[in-house]
């Protein structure tokens, strides 16, 4: 269950090797400029990573769950930043894979052979953040076309995205009345907002999406109206435990290699300072954090590919690994920081950058909190009983 | 989980029905005693708890470090003092499974057939704890028996047990190097019980100090050959921390959460159930978070000793993580089911107090915590200059 197959082996190798030599040695910039990352796109396309959760018939490596935290803990090892492109975009074409009808998918997976590749996930709303179901942005059908209004805020890739997947009001009732539409960057009506200046992730392309009377044909709608929020629950929400969950689980490993040969070399009252117990002990409270969150996220990785579990059970284990590692990200790069002192704090290292992208994955994905909202709530209709 | 065979499924189920029928309704009986339960060995030796490493053909089921991990777990849910039994029994087996050569093996397994027999696992003495290397109980060889010297304290299934699996230096001054492993009997000549511990929690499986005055023990009783005492107990004796103390502490952690949570939505507060206050929420969220985190690197340290897929040097750390963050995890979850009770939970009407006095002795016993974290550190950093 905790093994790698041959070809996850050679996958993590390769993209190993693309974090070494591509990635790594841009982050530093990235984070200084905040440019979208368009070297990252072409070594993606390369190695058919924005495809990589899509059927080898249509160009991509059918992925499963486990792979998929491979190669985003792999790149965000190197950065932090890196996968999330990958992520947005994987979490989309999953959504079309179990929604979209072939037509629809023959249609979509043709229009992402051009450009950036790339898909973002647009579901959040300037007032609407954790209560998701309350979203304004709306969708009204006239003749063959939806007429979109409304605005989205904090839209991961939006920046350089080809397809949004737009999470839009067509009826009433909060949850009851959500669908989902594709929406290609040229329709008209439609453009991208304000660019955020964020914290950390850096070149993520964070930005708001406008919709003004953006005119949207109805095939573009995906499942069936209204029926927006089940896609979320069941299909796009289980992204968090590759995409947020590895996200900070490589960040922090990142983050602990590093600081790991620090402390062998620094030297302080005459021998390194890996010789005090008082760093082995914070370096051995980092490594077991970031196991716990590994073991957590493989074996969810491994119950979600083998589907041996009832929904509500792998849905709080989903929202566990992400609030866990996501806040095993955040005390391990404060560790990390501090065990540095001052050089950890300037930017000659990459450690203080890995600190403020690490907060970003508490937030984004479902806040923390929400995650334990639901935790709670399925913990409290039912114990987690789980079969082993 | 789905990886568990169908035996260790069926395992389960049979030991989680026996704990609820037979443990669960003496468990704080057992508590306020502190009497050594001969009732539920009697009970666990009946349904082959007690010899579960063993080959078939002397009424084992093979057990690797899965099954019994699930073992441990089930009966520590209700009662990990019971399940201390069982974890100091097979930890002697083990060692004699997987060190003990084919003379031992005959001699000692049918021994153990019955099920009945109880084991012990002898290393701790008043001034060497953590510095387990420093020990000072001599066996000096004299013909064809060893004669011990010196004492043993703090040793789970003290004076109950059976058979001992005692590690003493056969070459005192060279720590580590001289140290070897034997299986002593009860009855030995020499070979006596000193005082058991009044303890915090943890009770009613008995801690006792033992005295080694000129006893002897046959050579034959030798596990491996001399000097090889550290190897035996770093490469066979440390597993079994998966399986003894992190699996002990997971229960313990699951036995809370699963109270508490119950709990939270009988007790009502400003006209509604306090589980419906988002304080008392995350609380459980928080400690279902812990718990599952904890199950997941014990799961995975147990695959990975199951499946030889890695290294010894890279198990052992592995091994020390979830022993050293399960037991902190059941130490911050007991606490807080204690909390959530509030007043109730400080009573003994109540099972969570118990609960958390128990936590604390798993982050002392089987290598205390910083111990562990000594053990990760020292894999992390390697050799400095």
């Amino acid at each position: 269950m905790f093994n790698l197959t041959e070809e996850q082996i050679m996958i993590r190798d390769m993209v190993r090797k693309i974090a070494k030599q591509k990635i790594e040695p841009r982050a530093a910039e990235i984070d200084e400029t905040d440019e979208f990352p368009m070297d990252y796109v072409e070594v993606y396309k390369e190695n058919r990573l924005f495809k990589m959760v899509l059927p080898e018939e249509y160009g991509g490596i059918d992925a499963n769950t486990a792979t998929l935290c491979i190669i985003v803990e792999e790149l965000a090892k190197a950065y932090a930043s890196a996968p999330q492109m990958l992520i947005t975009t994987g979490a989309v074409l999953q959504v079309l894979l179990k929604a979209a009808t072939e037509a629809q998918q023959k249609r979509l997976f043709k229009r992402l052979e051009q450009g950036t590749q790339t898909c973002s996930f647009a579901l959040t709303e300037p007032n609407h953040g954790s209560d998701a179901g309350s979203l304004q942005t709306k969708a009204v059908l006239d003749g063959d076309h939806y007429i979109i209004n409304g605005s989205k805020a904090f839209i991961t890739t939006g920046e350089v995205a080809e397809l949004h997947l737009v999470f839009v009001r067509t009826g009433a009732e909060r949850t009851k009345g959500i669908s989902v539409i594709m929406v290609d960057k040229n329709t008209p009506g439609f453009r991208v907002g304000k660019k955020e200046h964020k914290m950390g992730f850096a070149g993520t392309g964070t930005v708001e999406l406008i919709f003004e009377d953006a005119k949207v044909h109805k095939e573009n709608l995906i499942g069936e109206v209204n029926e927006g929020w089940s896609l979320l629950l069941n299909i796009a929400n289980m992204m968090r435990a590759w995409g947020a969950a590895c996200t900070a689980l490589g960040n922090a490993q990142g983050a602990l290699d590093y600081v790991v040969e620090y402390a062998k070399q620094r030297f302080q009252f005459g021998k390194p300072i890996a010789g005090f117990q008082a760093v082995q002990f914070m370096l051995a409270d980092m490594a077991i954090l970031i196991e716990s969150a590994r073991s957590l996220i493989y074996r969810i990785a491994y119950i979600m590919d083998t589907n041996t579990e009832t929904f509500k059970n792998i849905e709080s284990l989903v929202c566990m690994c992400k609030a866990h590692a996501a806040d095993v990200g955040m005390k391990v790069t404060t560790d990390a920081v501090q065990i540095m002192g001052g050089y950890g704090y300037i930017k000659e290292y990459p450690i203080e950058r890995r600190m403020r992208d690490a907060k970003s994955v508490q937030i984004y994905d479902g806040t923390n909190q929400i995650q334990r909202v639901v935790i709670a709530r399925n913990m409290l209709m039912q114990p987690l009983f789980l079969k082993g | 989980m789905s990886h568990f065979t169908e035996e260790q499924k069926m395992m389960q189920q049979m030991v989680r029905r026996l704990v609820n029928e037979k443990v669960a309704p003496r468990a704080a009986e057992i508590d306020e005693t502190d009497e050594f339960p001969w009732d539920i060995v009697k009970v666990f030796g009946e349904n082959g708890l007690l010899n579960l490493v063993l080959p078939e053909e002397y009424g084992g089921v093979n057990a690797n470090n899965t099954t019994l991990c699930i073992v441990i777990e089930e009966i520590a849910k209700v009662s990990p003092a019971c399940g201390l039994t069982v974890f100091t029994t097979q930890a002697l087996q083990n060692v004699l499974v997987r060190g003990g050569n084919d003379e031992q093996k005959k001699r000692f397994y049918p021994k153990f057939e019955s099920g009945d027999k109880i084991c012990a696992f002898v290393l701790t003495e008043p001034n060497a704890g953590s510095d387990a290397g420093s020990i000072q109980t001599r066996a000096i060889l004299d013909g064809g028996n060893y004669i011990f010297n010196g004492n043993k304290n703090f040793i789970t299934t003290g004076e109950v047990a059976d058979y001992y699996l005692v590690f003493a230096m056969t070459q005192p001054g060279k720590r580590a190097k001289g140290m070897s492993a034997f299986i002593v009997e009860k009855g030995t000549e020499g070979f006596s019980f000193g005082k058991k511990e009044n303890k915090m929690g943890l009770r009613g499986s008995p801690t006792v100090e033992l005295i080694f005055e000129d006893a002897k023990v046959p050579k034959e009783n030798l596990l491996g050959e001399e000097g090889q005492g550290w190897k035996i107990l770093t490469e066979y004796g440390n597993l079994m921390r998966t399986w003894g103390a992190a699996s002990t502490s997971l229960g313990i952690a699951e036995g809370a959460l699963a109270y508490a949570t119950g709990y939270a939505k009988e007790r009502t507060q400003f006209g509604k159930p306090i589980a419906a206050f988002q304080a008392i929420q995350f609380m459980l969220a928080d400690m279902a978070i812990l718990t599952e985190a904890s199950k997941s690197l014990i799961l995975k340290a147990s695959w990975t000793i199951d499946k030889e897929t890695e290294p010894f040097f890279k198990i052992e750390p592995m091994v020390s993580m979830a022993k050293c963050f399960t037991t902190d995890t059941a130490m911050k979850v007991t606490t807080d089911a204690v909390q959530i009770l509030g007043g109730y939970g400080y009573t003994k009407e109540y099972p969570v107090e118990r609960m958390m006095r128990d936590a604390k002795g798993v982050q002392i016993f089987d290598g205390t915590n910083q111990i562990q974290r000594v053990i990760i550190a020292r894999n992390l950093i390697g050799k400095l200059k």
